[in-house]
């Protein structure tokens, strides 16, 4: 029974530690989608950011400037994205898809300029990371049954960037729909007319929200290289930027429901890792990839309104011209 | 105002303006370079004898561009139809699929008749990947661009799938199928050149290039000049409009969508059939997505995707020599070129245009007073 527990609070644990990008980049997206700018570029924009961190984490042996590096750098790039798609009415799909591939050629020829280690960045030594964070009384309660698992396992002892992602959940729902920005900001995405027409400045609207979006996926980048790994490798987004941009059309644009699918995807990736070669009672061995691909699966499963029914922003991808 | 010309002339949008968005991309690229120590000139100049300098260089250069541009018509003619079709990685990786299994199963009869089996395949295998996103928007009004992108990823897992439990030559480690009987391969330009008398090094450059030139011609007979065309290009341009022209945009949004799949299927063709003789992993090597800078760059035009084709195959072929004659560059180098066209012959499109058609129609207006 006590491993039993002690198997589930590890897989759940894992499920937080894969989650914590997807629900940052997630919620990146959110704040830009929610504006009404599409944002592809999630894939990117993470990636640049672990390069970034992990860089400057390695030049100075602090963590903290390697994440102030990724939000920097994350952010620029969310700028280039609004100048090309807010400032210029560039096609906000082809601005995602350019940066994604420029990204993925800067940093690994950075990086192999800069370290020639393979496209690799130094490994970072445990001062210049996030290290786990043993919670108050963690050790304590480690023999009692049910709550030290819980409280041991599953809550302590992630590092800082897992409990500010989980935190950033309430607070972007509070943002996005208790504030007078957030009202603004929904109401740019939905009806950027009417905002027009109350004078307020649809484009600066949107580049706030772009400049949110790119903080908190420099965040998740950081997280890569600096907190969940010890440096930057070559393409180590692998795809998080669309899982998100799958959890966060999975979540319907809203924070909670968004949260959920991001754990619900990180748990199938948790899964994954643990079911290799298991055979199943009564279903046999599962593909590994059949689980890796399921994410994907269920959000065009969503999107074609056979589960539940996905409504994005009335204005999203749409670039905003003035009347004259 | 008197009546004068309003419209700068065509060669401006068709010509000078993809010109100056390169030039505006391969500056930034050269910033690249400078700010790593190497001198852009010397960039330029590796790419382009890398591409050119010697006749097997030519040859993959060719080969390349026959892949780039079957990815490129694959995306133009989606956008005839007003839709970005993202997907062509997954949609070539399935119809290298498609390739396979015909080669697998009928590799001992002859070439002739493995051929267009082969051909239909590669078509129907991408057209199927990309009608289901195509009829998923059309029926049920999911976004393209999200589909697509996720039938990438579910592409590229079922293909592992594929390879690393059901294709797999038996009592081998690594997921490849077996080679294909040699009477299929595709024949190598070089063994018909050499044997006219033209004396060729060996490259992957094969019959698929002919196939690809042959593509795109259809593809212009085809957008241009058909009924099919022409429905395809009102429901892009208008779709209302369309609607009162008696044309039905949810059936022009699924054939679109399959022709560009089938287009981008093709270039399983070239890869499986042309080059490697079997099926294995992750063949399509971001091609699908070098398709998008093609079809922008070409802007969506056959002759346009073939020319930025030939381009983007120098680049590709240029490319792998950097890091023999550049100490801190490598052929990422061309990966950072391929988002900056991307990025200024799509989304920065406006960047120069307005500028580049006023100053024109100014001097139209200057010459015609």
């Amino acid at each position: 029974m006590d491993d039993t527990m002690a198997t589930a609070m590890a897989l759940l644990a894992a499920t937080l530690r894969l989650g914590t990008p997807l629900i940052l980049a997630a919620l990146a997206g959110l704040f830009s989608e929610r504006s009404g700018v599409v944002d592809i570029g999630l894939e990117g924009k993470m990636l640049a950011a672990a390069f970034a961190a992990a860089a400057a984490a390695a030049e100075t042996g602090s963590a903290w400037v390697g994440l102030t590096a990724g939000i920097s750098v994350s952010i620029a790039i969310a700028m280039v994205h609004g100048y090309a798609c807010i400032t210029h009415n560039g096609n906000q799909v082809v601005s995602g898809t350019a940066l994604n591939i420029l990204l993925v050629g800067l940093t690994s020829t950075l990086a192999q300029a800069w370290y020639r280690q393979g496209g690799q960045t130094p490994a970072l030594p445990d001062g210049a990371r996030f290290r786990p964070i043993a919670l108050p009384l963690s050790d304590a309660l480690v023999g009692v049954p049910i709550v030290g698992p819980l409280w041991s396992t599953l809550i302590s002892g992630h590092n800082l960037l897992v409990y500010v992602a989980i935190l950033a959940v309430p607070l972007t729902a509070f943002v996005i729909y208790r504030t007078r920005f957030g009202l603004r900001l929904r109401a740019v995405g939905e009806n950027p007319y009417a905002v027009d027409t109350a004078g307020i400045s649809v484009a600066a609207m949107r580049y706030q929200a772009l400049i949110v979006g790119g903080a908190l996926c420099g965040i998740a980048g950081a997280y890569l290289s600096t907190a969940q790994g010890a440096a930057f490798i070559r393409e180590m987004s692998a795809g998080k930027g669309f899982l998100a941009l799958a959890a966060l059309i999975f979540g319907k644009w809203r924070p909670l429901p968004t949260l959920l699918a991001c754990l619900l995807f990180a748990f199938a990736d948790a899964l994954q890792a643990r079911l290799q070669s298991v055979s199943l009672p009564g279903v046999g061995v599962v593909p590994v990839q059949l689980i890796q691909a399921l994410p994907y699966i269920l959000t065009v499963l969503l999107l074609a309104g056979f589960v539940g029914k996905a409504i994005a922003p009335k204005a999203i991808g749409i670039p905003y011209t003035k009347e004259k | 105002m008197t009546a004068g010309p309003t419209e700068a002339p065509r060669w401006v949008g068709l010509v000078l303006l993809p010109v100056v968005n390169l030039v505006a991309a391969f500056a930034l690229a050269g910033l690249v370079a400078l700010a790593l120590n190497e001198s852009p000139i010397q960039l330029m100049h590796v790419l382009f004898f890398g591409a050119f300098g010697t006749l097997e260089s030519v040859g993959f250069t060719l080969y390349y561009t026959t892949s780039f541009i079957f990815a490129g018509l694959a995306v133009a003619v989606a956008f005839h139809c007003g839709l970005f079709n993202i997907g062509g990685e997954g949609q070539a990786y399935i119809g290298g699929l498609g390739v396979g299994l015909v080669c697998l199963a009928f590799d001992t009869l002859p070439f002739i008749v493995v051929l267009p089996l082969a051909l239909l395949a590669a078509m129907g295998f991408g057209a199927a990947w990309a009608y289901v996103p195509g009829w998923l928007q059309a029926k049920r009004g999911s976004h393209v661009v999200i589909t697509t992108i996720m039938f990438n990823f579910i592409a590229a897992a079922l293909m592992t799938y594929l390879l690393v439990d059901v294709l797999i030559k038996p009592g081998q480690s690594s997921p490849e199928t077996r080679e294909f009987a040699q009477g299929v391969w595709l024949p190598l330009a070089h063994d018909w050149l050499t044997a006219i008398g033209i004396p060729m090094p060996r490259s992957p450059l094969n019959l698929s290039f002919v196939f690809a030139l042959a593509a795109a011609a259809l593809v212009w007979v085809f957008i241009w000049h058909t009924r099919w065309g022409y429905e395809l290009r009102a429901v892009g341009l208008n779709e209302e409009a369309a609607v009162y022209a008696g044309i039905s945009p949810s059936r022009q949004i699924i054939v679109a969508m399959a022709i560009s799949g089938g287009l981008a299927g093709l270039v399983g063709i070239n890869e499986i059939l042309g080059v490697h003789h079997r099926l294995l992993l992750g063949f399509p090597a971001g091609y699908g997505f070098i398709g998008i800078a093609v079809a922008l760059m070409g802007r969506n035009h056959p002759v346009g995707v073939c020319l930025a084709a030939l381009l983007f195959g120098a680049l590709f072929q240029g490319g792998s020599e950097i890091s023999f004659e550049m100490r801190n560059l490598n052929r990422e180098m061309v990966v950072v070129i391929e988002g900056l066209v991307i990025l200024f012959c799509g989304a920065l499109e406006n960047l120069f245009r307005p500028r580049l058609e006023a100053l024109f129609r100014r001097r139209r207006a200057a010459a015609a007073a």
